[in-house]
């Protein structure tokens, strides 16, 4: 179904150290997920792996039931090709910590080089679309500008116009505003819970805590690489039933 | 209370002055000697055996410039392709070709015959091939060619490396995340951003290799200083010749940092 994913069974070792020690997950179309956990604790590796920007080690992920990065064939899944793996990764968009703007681009042309390049769309309706979507993150005023030029803030805010503007079924933030000064926090948080209130499937890793409360409609607590604790948000968040939970929440409340 | 300046302009005016005065007296002496025979500069100025070292120097300047970037190329691929014993390759080779003078690898170039006296392509073990004597092949302008390119070579790849490097992993990933394949995230992301520190810094390298190539003269490579050598090897006007020779480099150096400053700005 579109905006559906689930992860099952995922694992990832870096240099013999383990990071991720079996992850499932099922997010339902238009969920939120909200990831939160110590620092170390997956939170990363657990997104890259999801969108295949790391090869897991064992396990799967399947965006709208299309498994990513492998392909079934006589009756066994072989690794995708570079080619169909980009296929599948147009089903995800992902929002980094450090914007990751295409930093020779403008605002407007970091938007419209998906949709024109890799989906081979018109590039005038691209156009008139992607000034459409930086209108809605309220940036149509600084289309033209480099991102050097632009705040952190606005940066973040073109940075989700351009995962929104190949269309994703599913959306993926790494610590959208970790990286943002205080004041600037709001403006990309009310991007996202506008987003949310229009049924996008949304996987945030996050530190913000009032904003999984508001926004979250579940709350996965993530520590030394397995899910310690899921379930919905402000049950999760208001009275944990590990005690991890609750040690790491009475840390950042 | 209002707030006064300190007065710093006076000093300024003094020490500028100064500093005009003298150069003005240094250019007047040099100008002005008996021994600076300003009638033969402008003899040889643009006399035929002079500008076709001019056209040498120029010549050797590129084709350095172009070959050196091949190989550059080359060996940056080499480092980033994860194969140890081609990033060995690489690592050898800028060892070797950073570490010895270039006029030593020139001269050695230019004396390869007497390592190897037959050179050519063939396949060992039959009499399929063509093959030269080294003395024939091996003229001071392609060992000159030969040894500037092969040096060059060295500093390109790291610039060139510098450049990739440069562009942070932050922006593949992104490039991944719009869809695109490794090979389109290379093209549309990596490449043109890398071309963007290395540019200003091959304008360096254009320089630096303009002036580089007078080494040839050693090996008689035919440029502009091998030229100048050879007039005043016959009329002893050593001086004349060597300001002839330094206002030609200084002409093209200008001309060079002219378009380098250009170059620069159209990509900012
Ligand atoms: N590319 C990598 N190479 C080696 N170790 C890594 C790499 N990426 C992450 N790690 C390690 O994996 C662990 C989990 O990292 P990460 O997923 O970034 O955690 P989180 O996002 O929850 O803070 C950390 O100990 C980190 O050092
Ligand atoms: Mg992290």
């Amino acid at each position: 179904m579109k905006g559906a994913l689930s992860v099952r069974g995922l694992h990832k070792s870096y240099g013999g150290t383990p990071v991720l020690r079996g992850v499932d997950l099922d997010v339902a179309p238009g969920e939120v997920v909200c990831f939160l956990g110590p620092s170390g604790g997956g939170k990363s590796t657990l997104l890259r792996c999801v969108a295949h920007l790391e090869q897991p080690d064992a396990g799967l992920v399947a965006v709208d039931d299309e498994v990513v990065g492998y392909e079934p064939r006589a009756g066994r899944l072989v690794e995708s090709s570079p080619k169909r793996l980009a296929m599948t990764r147009r089903r995800m968009g992902m929002v980094f910590q450090q914007f990751n703007l295409f930093a020779h681009l403008t605002a407007l042309e970091n938007v419209m080089l998906g949709p024109v390049t890799v989906l081979r769309r018109d590039r005038e309706a691209v156009r008139e679309r992607s000034m459409e979507l930086l209108g809605r993150v309220g940036l149509a005023a600084h289309a033209g500008k480099r991102p050097a030029q632009l705040s952190g803030g606005q940066q973040q805010r073109v940075a989700i116009a351009r995962a929104l503007a190949m269309d994703p079924s599913v959306l993926l933030f790494d610590e959208p505003t970790s990286a943002l000064d205080p004041e600037l926090v709001g403006e990309v948080l009310g991007v996202m819970r506008d987003l949310a209130g229009q049924g996008m499937t949304m996987l945030v890793v996050t530190h913000e805590v009032g904003f999984a409360v508001e926004v979250g409609d579940t709350v996965v607590f993530l520590d030394g690489g397995v899910i310690e604790e899921q379930g919905p948000a402000k049950q999760v968040l208001r009275s944990p039933a590990s005690e991890r939970t609750a040690a790491f929440l009475a840390h950042v409340l | 209370m209002a707030i006064a300046p300190r007065r710093r302009l006076g000093s300024r005016w003094g020490l500028g002055a100064l500093l005009l005065a003298l150069t003005a007296w240094l250019c007047w002496t040099v100008v002005t000697s008996p021994n600076l025979e300003w009638e033969v500069i402008g003899s040889y100025l643009f006399a035929e055996p002079v500008l076709s070292g001019v056209g040498v120097t120029l010549l050797l300047t590129v084709a350095t410039l172009v070959l050196g970037l091949l190989i550059g190329m080359l060996l940056a691929l080499m480092r980033q392709s994860g194969n140890p014993v081609l990033s060995a390759a690489y690592a050898a080779y800028i060892w070797f070709f950073r570490g010895t003078p270039l006029l030593v690898q020139l001269v050695f170039w230019f004396n390869l015959a007497l390592l190897f006296p037959r050179i050519g392509i063939g396949i060992p073990g039959t009499s399929l091939g063509w093959y030269g004597e080294a003395n024939n092949l091996i003229t001071p302008f392609v060992a000159a060619l030969f040894g500037l390119a092969l040096h060059e070579g060295a500093y390109m790849a790291e610039i060139i490396r510098g450049g990739f490097l440069a562009v942070p992993r932050g922006q593949v990933d992104a490039a991944l995340m719009i869809g695109m394949t490794p090979g389109q995230a290379a093209r549309r992301i990596v490449v043109p951003q890398a071309v963007r520190v290395i540019l200003p810094a091959l304008g360096n390298q254009f320089i630096l290799i303009l002036k580089g190539t007078s080494m040839v003269s050693v090996i008689g490579g035919g440029d502009l200083l091998t030229r100048a050598q050879q007039i005043y090897g016959q009329n002893y006007q050593v001086i004349a010749l060597l300001v002839v020779a330094s206002l030609w480099y200084l002409a093209l150096v200008s001309l060079a940092s002219i378009g380098q400053h250009y170059l620069e700005r159209s990509l900012r």
